[in-house]
Order: structure tokens, then sequence, then C-alpha cells
């Protein structure tokens, strides 16, 4: 597999659908069909192109976005002071712990920012102390209060 | 925080679906046979998630790396307590913010409390939807910041079920 910052080059018809197709799937008994069609595709064809942006890398997935607080669990962004010598091998420990869904090195003294995602609201705070025993960092968490949006729309 | 209640009809269909939709011309039929319940339940019941807020939408999830969306940029600010909830949404609504949220403050050290994620194929372009946002917030805004992320250093998933 190419390397995930490759960008795949997307023909006219590869990036119409990208960008109409995300969100507002329809809900009926032929649903690429009823896409194609406003597409001004043929239903095979639309589901030959959606394996291939799925297969390119160019779709992560292609289905039901859930919203996990809604199922009772509970996520945080986190962020963490991490000394350069120690950056690697606090990142390992991160990588080894199942409540760590994304971590990103950032250009700040606040240098690791990541997300912590628990099946309840106090694993977060659990999961928040077993970092900082772990690794004798402070982390700083960071809930979202208010989500002011989030479309993830994306113009290919 | 809402929460719903789901059964385990529902919780079935979210294992079933949460990696993605079958690409076959009758998905929800596919969904249907796997959980055991007839295709027009797995719509009704996938329409009740969706109007619920459980699930936020259907359709494809782009990688905005493969996109050449190669720069993504964290702007943070620090927006007056009483004006960040009328100026939020304006931010959020701009076409190129993909997340937008109110998070606390962690003084001394961090004083901002809005985040919005910009991303942009040059960090040319990123530093021009942050003067964007930065013009919309106008004489609200006490100061502000840009982390771009340097190296992915984990990326997983989040699973719900099962």
């Amino acid at each position: 597999m190419r390397p995930a910052a490759t960008p795949v080059v997307l023909d006219e018809i590869d990036r119409r659908i990208v960008n109409s197709l995300q969100g507002g799937f329809p809900l009926v008994p032929r649903p690429y069909a009823a896409v194609a069609e406003t597409l001004g595709l043929g239903e095979d064809e639309l589901l030959a192109r959606l394996r291939a942006l799925l297969a390119s890398g160019v779709l992560s997935r292609f289905g039901p976005m859930y919203d996990a607080e809604k199922f009772g669990g509970a996520v945080s962004l986190a962020a963490m002071r991490v000394p350069a010598e120690r950056f690697d091998a606090v990142a390992a420990i991160l990588m080894d712990m199942p409540e760590i869904a994304h971590n990103y090195e950032r250009d700040h003294p606040l240098d690791m920012w990541f997300v912590i995602a628990t099946e309840t609201p106090a694993g977060i705070e659990a999961t928040r102390r077993a970092i900082e025993a772990r690794t004798d960092l402070e982390v700083l968490l960071f809930p979202k209060e208010r989500e002011y949006f989030i479309g993830m729309r994306v113009e290919a | 925080m809402t929460r719903t209640t789901l059964d385990a009809v529902d919780r079935a269909i979210v294992a079933a679906t949460q990696s993605g939709l079958p690409l076959t011309p009758t998905p929800y039929a596919d969904v249907a046979v796997t959980v055991g319940v007839t295709e027009a339940e797995v719509i009704a019941r996938l329409a009740r998630l969706l109007e619920a807020g459980i699930v936020r939408r259907i359709g494809a999830v782009p990688n905005h790396y493969r996109l050449g969306l190669a720069h993504n940029g964290m702007t943070v600010w620090d927006v007056e307590d009483g004006e960040v909830d009328r100026l939020g949404p304006l931010v959020g609504a701009l076409d190129f913010v993909t997340h937008c949220y109110r998070r606390p403050r962690a003084l001394p050290d961090w004083p901002y409390n809005l985040f919005a994620m910009v991303h942009g194929r040059s960090r040319d372009e990123v530093e021009a939807k942050r003067g964007e946002i930065e013009t919309l917030l106008g004489p609200s805004l006490r100061a502000s910041d840009i982390l771009y992320s340097t190296r992915i250093l984990k990326k997983t998933g989040l699973r719900i079920v099962g």
C-alpha cells in the first residue's frame, strides 16, 4: 500500500462521487441505483468505483457514521508536553493502549495530541491517570463542551 | 449528553455496519440477513438512529491525505466567554472547517476555548483560511495559535460495538 500521504488523482466522475456522497445516502432498497441515477451512472459502475476508491484509500469507509458518545461511551481530546528525547517511547506507550484512538505530533510545546475513547465517562479520567502513571507526564484533557459543527465534508 | 437506549437488534445493526455498508445492490437486505430481521426493519431502524443523531450521516468518509489535503492545522482561539457561543457556529459554518468545538481552557498554559480544524493543499492555503476565521471573530478575539500536525502517530477507527 502507498504511504497514506500520497495523493491519488481522481477523474471527474470519482470527484463527483466523493463530493456528492458525503452524507444523505438514501434509505431505500436499491440505494446505489438511486444515487447512480442522479450522477448519470449505472449502478454497477458506481459500485465498482466505490470499491476502487476504498481500495486506494481515497475513502476510508462507506456507510453510517456513528456518534460514539450516544452509545454511553466518552471521548476526549488530550495533550501532553513530551520532551523530545522521550517522544518515541511515549508514543509507543499510547500505541499499545486501546483507549487511544488517534495520536498526532504537533509543532507546539504541547507536542502530542490524542483522542481518548472509552466505554464509560469514568474511563476518560482512569485513562488519564494510567498515562500519567506510565509516563510521569501531565495529561491535559480538552473534552468538548459544545459542538458547533462536525460535517467533515471535504472538496475532492 | 443525550443517551438513547438501543436494543439488541439496534446493536446488531451497528455491529454489522460500523466498518461499512455492503457494496452490493441491496445493502440493507444483506445487513438484514446478517442480523436476522427484514430489510424494512433495517431501513426503519437506521432512519430512527439517523433522526436521533446516533447515526450522524450515511455516506463516504474521505481520507484528506489521499485527496491531497496534506496540511492540517488545528486553529485555536481565545474568544470572550460571552461571545463564543454566538461566534462558534459561524466558524463551524465555514466550508473549509471540518470540526469546530468549544473546549475548556487549561490556564496558564492554554488560553484557547475554540478549536477549528482546517485542511488545505499547502500551508499557505491553511494560513489564508486561518486569516478568514480571524476576521470573522473580530474584536471578541484575544489570542490565537495554529498547531500543524507533523506526524500521525496512531489512527484507528473507533469501534462502537462488538
